[in-house]
């Protein structure tokens, strides 16, 4: 079986390099050097697990052939492009999102008529270059028909990222398990990304922990307006993760840090836009939304 | 006449060296910095920038040395009110003391160590360059009137007043100077904490519709908590956060909060939106937005010592 796992940062990488124990994966990339680098050296896995895998890369989608299923690990500011360059190729291919936020699946259905799957990914790790990925938190990814698929082809899915090493499971709905986390990612990597505390013990107690449990509460709201049932609790997912002990920096984090444009649009903006659409007021999420685009806009 | 000023950092300074130009007034300067203290003593209280004064006065760093003083002025970060004030409790016994800090908060902490106190608004501000040197930026006028639950009396507010202003710091005494002080605190509120959260000069919040709006949204929750006091603000805050962001003026303008954070300084986050948050709740008033800013600026200063 042929995998084309698209984007190759820190889940890309964690995707390609597990993949390719169980299938034969090739990894688009958007840099030459990074393709060449692949190419020559396979990517190694630390932490979790420990090995180096073989992949074929490269920066032309062309050249890596069909594929049964093709994974888009992108960030979500860089979906459409690369959405648009895969247009027209992977004819056989199954399609699967696994972007934050909400609206990823009809980037891709609007660029061709793949089959899609949408999923959302917990798990966690830290890129240290090109070939070397550390696997860091072991949380599962979830997947769910979206467009022309079924039950059972996410869990097909599901079934081969077990087998690859990885933690998943299907469902007939994701939304539920989507909503859960994209309010969990709308007040979590926000709050870090405006304090710089990692994901720790101050967001379940105290004032910040009132202020992560208001925000939590309105995108509650909005879900409920949205007529979705949640999977999770977000703020129970959000206190068992700062019991985890190892305090995570969410990926809005390290971008501020690193003054890169974050996924505020994708994340706190796609939950600002749906309360909006359904009436909801939303003043909290709001103002942090506004104060992280500000502080994006700091860089220049 | 002798006065003490408490905390004589840039603000202090600036009233320290005026009032030491009258002959008719002896002033004292108690402050924690050894250095500058010990330059003061030796050279006088330099001031360059919109005034250029020397102030000959006596400094110290030893609360017990301060003699009995008519009137003090607190200028210390709020955080340090209580400590300082406790410390120079004695030299007040028979004198009263007055406020020229930011934020909600002072006047009570001053009240729990002396009996007569005022409140007081300030706008003028500068920096220290050096130990004893003091660049004022700004001239700006100061309003004082007596703190209710323990006030002084009015008589001594307006000689205190009547000092400063022949001195070189315009100063208008009132009977409620609430007005000015919360027009201050909500400007402050509303600006500060957005520059310290985003990184961005004052002109550049307010140039951005959205964030402008947030600033409006904190600035609305504090004009009701303002109004459920029954205090008349003496102007409206977003006419002077629109005037500061003009080029001309404070545009380039990095908030002291923001100066703080990125040196990992404490803020005065607490005596801000955190005051509007308490007083809001003594009243009745919800202040979602204040409260939203202020845990998100604590966490802030978390994260440097987690």
């Amino acid at each position: 079986m042929r995998v084309v796992v698209a984007g190759a940062g820190t889940i890309g990488s964690l995707f390609a390099a597990h993949l390719a124990r169980v299938a034969d994966v090739a990894v688009l990339t958007r840099r030459e050097d990074h393709a060449r680098t692949l190419n020559e050296h396979g990517l190694c896995v630390s932490g979790r697990s420990g090995f180096t895998a073989r992949v074929a890369a490269s920066t032309d989608p062309a050249e890596l052939g069909d594929a049964a299923l093709v994974v888009l690990a992108c960030k979500g500011g860089d979906l459409e492009p690369l959405a648009a360059s895969i247009a027209g190729h992977f004819p056989n291919a199954t399609v699967m999102t696994v972007q934050n936020g909400l609206g990823a699946e009809d980037v891709v259905a609007a660029h061709g008529v793949w089959p899609l799957l949408s999923a959302v990914t917990f798990m966690s790790g830290t890129r240290h270059d090109d070939s070397h990925v550390e696997y860091v938190l072991d949380t599962a990814t979830w997947i769910g028909p979206y467009r022309d698929t079924t039950q059972a082809d996410a869990e097909a899915v599901a079934e081969l990222i077990r087998a690859a090493g990885l933690k998943a499971e299907a469902f007939d709905d994701l939304r539920p398990a989507q909503w859960s986390k994209l309010i969990f990612n709308a007040t979590v990597n926000t709050v870090a990304a405006l304090t710089g505390l990692p994901h720790d013990f101050h967001f379940a107690a105290g004032m910040l922990g009132g202020l992560v449990h208001d925000l939590v509460d309105e995108g509650k709201a909005v879900a409920a307006a949205a007529g979705v049932e949640l999977r999770e609790d977000p703020w129970e997912m959000n206190v068992h993760a700062t019991q985890h002990g190892h305090a995570h920096y969410p990926s809005m984090l390290e971008d501020v840090k690193a003054h890169r444009p974050t996924e505020i649009e994708l994340i706190t903006g796609s939950l600002v836009r749906a309360a909006e659409q359904h009436c909801v007021p939303v003043p909290l999420h709001t103002a942090v939304y506004r104060l992280v685009k500000a502080k994006e806009a700091s860089y220049s | 006449m002798r006065v003490a000023i408490i905390g004589c950092g840039a603000v202090g300074s600036l009233f320290a060296a005026n009032l030491a130009q009258l002959d008719d007034v002896e002033v004292w300067a108690y402050d924690l910095s050894r250095e500058h203290v010990d330059a003061i003593n030796a050279n006088g209280l330099h001031l360059s920038g919109a005034g250029e004064v020397v102030g000959r006065l006596r400094a110290t760093t030893d609360a017990a040395e301060l003699p009995p003083c008519e009137f003090g002025i607190v200028a210390t970060k709020a955080m340090h009110t209580s400590a300082a004030v406790a410390a120079t409790a004695h030299a007040f016994a028979n004198g009263c003391v007055a406020t020229v800090q930011n934020g909600l908060g002072n006047e009570e902490a001053i009240a729990e160590h002396v009996e007569r106190v005022i409140r007081g608004t300030t706008f003028p501000a500068g920096k220290i360059l050096a130990p004893g040197h003091v660049q004022w930026d700004v001239k700006g006028d100061t309003t004082l009137g007596p703190f209710e639950p323990r006030p002084a009396p009015f008589a001594e507010v307006q000689r205190l007043a009547e000092a400063c202003t022949r001195g070189g710091m315009p100063t208008t005494a009132v009977t409620d100077a609430r007005g000015p002080q919360w027009r201050k605190v909500i400007f402050n509120a509303a600006t500060n904490p957005i520059g310290a959260l985003t990184g961005l000069t004052h002109g550049r919040v307010v140039e951005r519709p959205d964030l402008r709006k947030l600033v409006s949204g904190l600035v609305d929750e504090g004009k009701a908590v303002a109004a459920a006091q029954g205090i008349e603000l003496d102007a409206d805050p977003e006419d002077l956060i629109d005037h500061a962001a003009k080029p001309e003026v404070a545009y380039d303008h990095k908030a002291s909060m923001l100066q703080d954070v990125e040196a990992r300084r404490t803020t005065e986050i607490d005596y801000l939106n955190g005051g509007i948050v308490r007083f809001g709740r003594e009243h009745g008033v919800p202040t979602p937005l204040n409260q939203a800013i202020w845990a998100l600026v604590k966490g802030v200063e978390d994260s440097w010592t987690k």
